[in-house]
């Protein structure tokens, strides 16, 4: 494929021009649509690595502490709520494939689909921030964000058996500020994740996207789709610890 | 204007081509992508349902191996990486590779020393 010379550029710069004007979707310094979107794409895949490798030390940490700290973990997740934690699960779930109908009705050049599908992925992003702060403003109130509001456990003695376990507050107070590190940075992502949703949504309602030029959409949904797997592993590891747990008994 | 047609042609003929080896622009039908939610909506029951068993450490372990599949859905059908080229799904597979460099050396490293004293206790 790459050995094949361009017709146009032998002979006749103008028609090359012109042709390049018709597939304006492709940029100059590709050799034709199939080089482009691998290339576009591999890039993405690049950053998304790099995502992954940042997560990943945020996912080491509590890897690390959990090892470390084990019963405290049991004691903090027991602070979470599952119920909430589950609608968010299902929340970014569906929005993976309301992201997933956009970019299948952007490649087929259904601009009033992918805008519609795209308004329906961001309304769910939206819910799953508004979710999160209501958890956040809970945790704040009852005085279990590190370094912000840092006092339920003055007012509440922890329980004998915990005592037992030879667990202090200060052990719980890294659980919860590894949980706020890593809800944290992914709520960062979903925030951005909606602005570019919605500025993709503004470009698709004047005709972007159309007629071979999908390709962003999809770039669009990877992202998407990476913040998504992110809240996969968060959900199970930091709300779904205590279920079993005798600790688990009396919540907050 | 004959050149244009030469470069349609040939686009055609390369996306016909692509459709059976890695064909980029691959359109997954729509019963795929319902398929794989539903998929994940059991899966995402199940991880529910089995952290309210205690099973000791298997806990763990059940719950990991339920969100890499529900991890390995998205990414081969969401993000197309089943119907990618074999550069992408090597991009994709090296991703996690050096999550795994990370995470092993590294515990590796921690498990083999004391627990340094300047960490919290």
């Amino acid at each position: 494929v790459a050995t094949e010379t361009h017709p146009a550029t032998a002979h006749a710069p103008a028609a090359h021009a012109a042709g390049h004007d018709e597939h304006s979707v492709l940029h100059h310094h590709f050799d034709d649509m199939e080089q482009q979107r691998e290339c576009t794409s591999l890039g993405m895949w690049l950053f998304l690595a790099t995502e992954v490798m940042m997560f990943g030390g945020l996912f080491f940490a509590y890897s690390l502490y959990r090892w470390r700290f084990l019963h405290a973990y049991h004691v903090g997740s027991q602070h979470l709520d599952i119920t909430l934690g589950t609608i968010n699960t299902f929340v970014l779930l569906f929005s993976s494939l309301t992201m997933a109908m956009a970019v299948h009705s952007a490649s087929l050049s259904n601009r009033q689909k992918m805008v519609s599908w795209l308004g329906v992925t961001w309304v769910l992003g939206a819910a799953f921030i508004g979710i999160k702060a209501v958890e956040w403003t809970h945790d704040y109130h009852l005085g279990l964000v590190p370094a912000l509001s840092w006092h339920y456990y003055n007012t509440h003695p922890i329980e004998h058996e915990l005592l037992r376990a030879g667990i202090g507050p200060q052990q719980v107070m890294m659980y919860f500020v590894i949980y706020f590190s890593m809800t944290g940075l992914h709520a960062i992502h979903m925030i951005v994740g909606l602005l570019l949703v919605g500025y993709f949504m503004w470009l698709g309602q004047r005709g972007q996207f159309l007629k071979g030029n999908d390709q962003p959409v999809e770039i669009l949904g990877l992202y998407w789709h990476l913040v998504d797997i992110i809240w996969i592993f968060l959900f199970p590891l930091l709300y779904l610890i205590a279920g079993f747990h005798p600790f688990a008994k009396g919540g907050h | 204007m004959a050149s244009k047609e030469t470069l349609l042609d040939r686009m055609t003929h390369e996306h016909v081509e692509d459709v059976g080896s890695h064909g980029e622009h691959h359109i997954v039908p729509v019963s795929v992508y319902l398929k794989v939610f539903a998929a994940l909506m059991v899966l995402l029951v199940l991880t529910l349902v089995a952290a309210y068993f205690d099973l000791g450490s298997w806990n763990i372990m059940i719950a990991m191996t339920i969100a890499v599949l529900k991890a390995g859905l998205v990414v081969l059908y969401f993000m197309h990486v089943r119907y990618s080229s074999h550069l992408v799904k090597f991009f994709a597979g090296a991703t996690f590779f050096w999550l795994i460099i990370l995470f092993s050396l590294t515990l590796a490293d921690y498990f083999s020393r004391e627990w340094p004293a300047a960490l919290p206790q």
